[in-house]
């Protein structure tokens, strides 16, 4: 017990500017989840384009329909405020997300609008990987030039 | 003791005063070069990244070639801001020469003759060919004009005095190229310009000194991000082991191997190095793999 007074009380003293890592540990988890099904689908498109891997239709279907599944979370149900990198450990969101809660909806949007089009137009063929891929990639870059910390 | 002393300050004086004196080009240098060609120019321009730094705040897409300043670059010396480089002849660079340009890129020096700071990445652009600069210029009196008037900086003494910068540039303006020799090839020779020169890679990924000044001795190892929390990655092979084809495909595309995205600045890079030739985007990459890894023993600098 005393030990653990102890800890509170050098958590509270310390705790002012260094990061308290445990409240959007959850959120954290989660938004990273979506990010990373969203890489994985792409790694399967981008392995179609580049002809490292054989062009199969349904399988592009199937990663252009996932990306937008993913797409269509409510996006500040990950992002609560206060959860970005400045106050957490293990995250690289940029604390403009709260400030410009518009402008980081509208770069989530967009890719949702790329990412139909990708469900849609993946499956119909090898060329129409690549303009797929511009689109959406155009869209990942968009949101993490404003509300991303470079790791 | 007095008479040593006071020729002694003054010699000093006088070095000081030469030292920090703004170079700048010979009156005829650059009217000699006909020809000037603008689509070159464009080329040049998206391979040196003008507009990521001169669009105003937010504009995106189209609205990027309208350089009318306004952005803002934090630096532990103060806060800089962009200036209008728009052909407006009262707010931008429209009453210019091609002598006055040259001067501001491999000098660093205004037409009235006061030095800029390296905040406009001149100690990079110095190494720019005579024959890019003239095309370059040729390209930027086809861009929209804008009136919007340039805003000062938010820089303290003594860095708000321009002429300290002479010393400054004294140090770390150099004209030679970090990856030296004459045999390296083409396809490295062109990187290395695309790099060193137009690119201005190192700006940000190499580390700097207390001064300021870019510490060639890591070159490339990465630094800490200026505008705040995070880090820039290192390129030199040990840190960066993506194949060269890795490397070029980010910069057309923004995918790492593992098909994160670029963020950050890097974006805006991205924006531009997608826009270039494929063999450029490969130049880059044979470059980044040629690079020594900083500290080890084979490496001159
Ligand atoms: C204005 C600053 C800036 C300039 C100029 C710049 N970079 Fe970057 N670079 C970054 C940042 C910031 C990142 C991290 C990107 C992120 O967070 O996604 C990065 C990341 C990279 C990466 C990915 C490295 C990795 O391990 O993920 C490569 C490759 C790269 N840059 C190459 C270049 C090249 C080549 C140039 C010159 C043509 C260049 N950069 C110019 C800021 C810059
Ligand atoms: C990293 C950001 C950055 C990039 C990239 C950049 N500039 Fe600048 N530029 C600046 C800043 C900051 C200043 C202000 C310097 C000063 O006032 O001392 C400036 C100043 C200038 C000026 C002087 C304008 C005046 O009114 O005196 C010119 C001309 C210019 N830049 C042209 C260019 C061109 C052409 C390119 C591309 C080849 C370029 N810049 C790329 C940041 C940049």
């Amino acid at each position: 017990m005393k030990k653990f007074v102890a800890i509170v009380a050098a958590t509270a003293i310390l705790g002012g500017s260094s990061a308290i890592a445990q409240e959007y540990k959850n959120q954290i988890k989660a938004r990273q989840g979506v990010m990373w099904t969203i890489s994985l689908n792409l790694g399967t498109l981008g392995a179609m384009a580049k002809g490292e891997m054989e062009y199969d239709a349904d399988k592009a279907a199937a990663a252009g329909r996932s990306i937008h599944g993913v797409s269509m979370v409510h996006l500040a149900t990950l992002f609560p405020e206060g959860s970005d990198g400045g106050m957490n450990d293990g995250t690289t969101a940029k604390d403009t997300i709260f400030s410009d809660r518009a402008g980081f909806d509208e770069k989530w949007a967009a890719l949702g609008t790329a990412a139909e089009k990708a469900a849609a137009e993946a499956g119909t063929g090898k060329e129409a990987l690549g303009p797929v891929m511009g689109a959406l990639g155009g869209t990942c870059k968009a949101c993490h030039e404003t509300y991303r910390i470079p790791q | 003791m007095l008479k040593v002393l006071v020729p002694a300050v003054l010699v000093a004086a006088g070095i000081a005063w030469v030292v920090t004196a703004p170079k700048s080009v010979a009156e005829d240098e650059f009217v000699a070069i006909s020809g000037a060609e603008a689509d070159r120019g464009e080329v040049i321009f998206t391979a040196a990244g003008c507009a990521s730094c001169h669009h105003a705040p937010g504009a995106e897409g189209e609205a990027r070639l309208v350089l009318a300043g306004g952005q803002a670059f934090p630096s532990p010396f103060g806060t800089f801001k962009a200036p209008n480089i728009s052909p407006d002849p009262e707010h931008g660079i429209g009453g210019w020469e091609v002598r006055d340009l040259a001067n501001a890129l491999l000098h660093g020096v205004s037409p009235g003759g006061g030095h800029y700071y390296p905040a406009f990445p001149y100690t990079s652009y110095t190494h720019m060919a005579d024959r890019d600069i003239v095309d370059l210029w040729a390209y930027l009196q086809t861009l929209p004009a804008s009136s919007e008037p340039s805003v000062g900086h938010d820089v303290g003494f003594p860095f708000n005095i321009r002429r300290s910068l002479g010393g400054w540039k004294f140090l770390f303006l150099k004209d030679d190229w970090v990856m030296d020799g004459n045999d390296l090839g083409a396809e490295l020779t062109r990187g290395r310009y695309l790099v060193e020169a137009l690119g201005h890679c190192a700006e940000c990924h190499t580390p700097r000194n207390a001064l300021g000044g870019l510490d060639r001795g890591r070159w490339m190892a990465g630094a800490p991000d200026p505008s705040g929390k995070g880090t820039i990655p290192a390129l030199t092979p040990d840190k960066l082991t993506w194949s060269e084809t890795d490397i070029a495909y980010y910069l057309e595309t923004g995918f790492t191997p593992e098909f994160d995205s670029a963020g950050g600045h890097m974006a805006k890079v991205v924006t531009n190095t997608a826009k270039l030739e494929a063999e450029d985007r490969a130049a880059i990459a044979a470059y980044l793999k040629a690079l020594p890894v900083p500290g080890s023993p084979s490496t001159g600098y």
